[in-house]
C-alpha cells in the first residue's frame, strides 16, 4: 500500500445472497482514500454506496477482491475507524454526555482524561449546556452533533459518514455541513462521505467519486478545487460547472 | 397563565373528577342492586349471596382466625410463582437472544407450549411434584413464564437493526450490545410482561388450589361450592379481587419508578 493511502478497495466485488436471488451490489471497484483527505462518494440511490462503507468498516466481506484499511484488514482496523450512521441512534435513556462516551466505554478506553476531552469537545461544538439533557430534549441538528462527538471521542484514524445529514431539514443540514466539515478539517481527520446529494458532496469533499448504478463501480473522480468552508463554496463561480459535470456523469 | 389556559385546566380537572365519581358511583350502584335485589325477592340470596352476607362471612372468618392462613398461603404461592416464573421467563428470553439458532429451533415448541392450556398438565404435575404447594407454584410458573418468554423475546428482537449496527461499528461485543442497548431499551416491554405475568400467576395458583390444596382461597372457593355455601365462595372471591388488585398496583408502581429512570 502506498504510504499516503490509508484505505483501499482493490478489484472488489460484492454479491448479496437472498433465497430467491443474488444481487451484485459492487463489481470491480477500485478506490483509494488518501491520508487527511475528505472524499465524497455520490451515486444513484440504491447503487451500493453504503456497501462500500460496510466493506471499509469490515461489517461485510467482499465476494472478490481485496480491502485494506490502515495497513491491515478492515476487521482489525475497526477499533480505529469511526462510522456515522444516517440517523443519530442516540440512546434515549442516556444523557448527551453519556451518549458521547458510549464508544469509549465499549472499547474500554474511558478514563478521566478521555472523559474530559469528550466533554470539552461537546462544549466546543455548542452542546455544553446540554450535557445532562436527554436526546429527546434536543433538536435534530444538535442530536447529530452529539453523534459526531460520539464518533470522534475515540480519535478514529478514518471516518466513514453514511448520509449523516439525510434525516435533517434543509436549514439544519446546510448549517451542519458547514460545521462538520470544519470539525473534520480542523481535527485533521480522514473522512469518506457517502451521499446522493451532489451539492453536499462538492461542498464537503476535497474529491468527489462518482459511482455508476448497480453494480457500483467508480465512473470518475473529480478533484473539487474549491477551497473554504462548505457554505461559501456554493457561491464560488466554480461550483455550478462542477455540479453540472457531476450531474452529467451521474445521468449517463 | 392566560384565562384560556386556566379554563382548560379547570375542564381537565372536572373531567377527571367526573370519571372518578362515576367509578365509585358504579360500584355503589352494583352493591345496591345486588343487596336490594335479594331483599325484594328478585333472586335468591342463597344462590347469589349479597354484599351484607359477604361482609359478614369475611368478618366471621377473620374473627375465627381462619381467613389469614388462607390469604397468606395463596399470596405466598402467587408471589413465588410470579417471581420464579418471571426469572425463568426473562432468563430463557435472554438465552434465546444470545443463541439465534436455538431460538429458531425452539420457536415451534414455544408456540405450542403457549397455545397449550397449561391447566391440562395439572394431573401430571401432581404425580411429578406431589399434591402440595409445590405443584401449585409449579403450575403458576408454567402459566406465567411462557407468556413472559414470548413477549420479552419479541421485545428483544424488535431492538435490532440500526442500533445494533451502531454497536457493531463501535466494536461492541454481543454481551455489550445486550447490556448497553437491548436490555435498557426493553425495559418497557419487560415491565408490561410483568403486569401480564402477575395475572397469569393468579390463574395458575387458583387452578392449582382447585386441583390439590387443603388451604388457600382457591380451596375455600371449591369447598364453598361443594357444600353449597355461596356466601363463602363470594367472600373468597372478594378477598381474591382485593389481593390481585394490590399485587397489580404494586407491580404497576414498580414499573413507573423503573420507567422513569429509563425515560421510556
Amino acid at each position: 500500500m502506498h504510504e499516503d493511502i490509508i484505505a483501499e478497495l482493490d478489484g472488489v466485488s460484492l454479491i448479496y445472497h437472498e433465497p430467491r436471488r443474488e444481487t451484485k451490489a459492487v463489481e470491480g471497484l477500485d478506490l483509494a482514500v488518501r491520508r487527511g483527505e475528505f472524499l465524497s462518494i455520490v451515486g444513484p440511490s440504491g447503487c451500493g454506496k453504503t456497501s462500500v462503507l460496510s466493506l471499509l468498516s469490515g461489517l461485510i466481506k467482499p465476494s472478490k477482491g481485496n480491502v485494506a484499511v490502515l495497513g491491515t484488514t478492515p476487521e482489525k482496523a475497526r477499533p480505529r475507524v469511526g462510522y456515522m450512521l444516517q440517523r443519530d441512534e442516540l440512546l434515549d435513556w442516556r444523557t448527551i454526555e453519556r451518549n458521547a462516551l458510549l464508544g469509549l466505554e465499549v472499547k474500554g478506553l474511558l478514563n478521566e482524561r478521555t472523559r474530559r476531552e469528550t466533554v470539552d469537545m461537546l462544549k466546543k461544538y455548542g452542546l455544553g449546556d446540554f450535557l445532562s439533557h436527554f436526546p429527546s430534549e434536543l433538536s435534530g441538528g444538535m442530536r447529530q452533533k452529539a453523534a459526531i462527538v460520539r464518533t470522534l471521542a475515540f480519535s478514529p484514524e478514518l471516518l466513514l459518514l453514511d448520509e449523516p445529514f439525510s434525516a435533517l431539514d434543509c436549514q439544519t443540514r446546510l448549517k451542519l455541513e458547514d460545521e462538520v466539515r470544519g470539525i473534520i478539517k480542523q481535527g485533521g481527520y480522514t473522512a469518506v462521505l457517502v451521499t446522493h446529494d451532489i451539492a453536499e458532496a462538492v461542498c464537503m469533499g476535497d474529491r468527489v467519486a462518482v459511482f455508476s448504478g448497480r453494480p457500483a463501480r467508480v465512473r470518475r473522480i473529480f478533484p473539487v478545487g474549491i477551497e473554504g468552508p462548505a457554505r461559501e463554496r456554493r457561491r464560488s463561480p466554480l461550483f455550478a460547472p462542477l455540479f453540472d459535470s457531476i450531474w452529467k456523469e451521474l445521468s449517463v | 397563565m392566560s384565562g384560556e389556559h386556566r379554563e382548560y385546566l379547570r375542564k381537565l380537572r372536572r373531567g377527571r373528577r367526573a370519571v372518578a365519581l362515576s367509578r365509585i358511583g358504579l360500584f355503589a350502584l352494583i352493591l345496591l342492586l345486588w343487596e336490594a335485589g335479594g331483599r325484594i325477592g328478585l333472586f335468591d340470596p342463597f344462590i347469589l349471596s349479597s354484599p351484607a352476607r359477604v361482609a359478614r362471612t369475611i368478618l366471621s372468618l377473620a374473627q375465627k382466625g381462619e381467613l389469614l392462613p388462607h390469604v397468606l398461603t395463596t399470596s405466598f404461592e402467587t408471589a413465588a410463582g410470579f417471581l420464579l416464573g418471571t426469572l425463568l421467563g426473562v432468563g430463557t428470553a435472554v438465552l434465546l437472544w444470545f443463541c439465534p439458532t436455538l431460538e429458531k429451533v425452539l420457536d415451534p415448541y414455544l408456540v405450542v407450549l403457549n397455545a397449550l392450556p397449561k391447566i391440562a398438565l395439572g394431573p401430571v404435575l401432581i404425580v411429578w411434584v406431589g399434591a402440595g404447594a409445590e405443584a401449585i407454584i409449579v403450575m403458576a410458573i408454567l402459566v406465567s413464564s411462557v407468556v413472559t418468554v414470548m413477549s420479552v423475546l419479541a421485545g428483544f428482537l424488535e431492538i435490532t437493526g440500526e442500533k445494533q449496527k451502531l454497536m457493531l461499528t463501535l466494536g461492541a461485543t454481543r454481551t455489550q450490545t445486550f447490556i448497553k442497548v437491548v436490555l435498557p431499551a426493553s425495559v418497557p416491554t419487560i415491565m408490561s410482561a410483568l403486569k401480564i405475568s402477575v395475572g397469569m400467576s393468579w390463574v395458575g395458583v387458583i387452578v392449582g388450589e382447585y386441583l390439590v390444596s387443603k388451604r388457600g382461597l382457591g380451596y375455600l372457593i371449591v369447598y364453598g361450592g361443594q357444600v353449597f355455601r355461596l356466601d363463602l365462595v363470594m367472600a373468597s372471591i372478594t378477598v381474591l379481587c382485593a389481593l390481585a388488585a394490590i399485587m397489580y398496583f404494586a407491580v404497576a408502581a414498580f414499573e413507573k419508578r423503573i420507567s422513569r429512570r429509563f425515560g421510556a
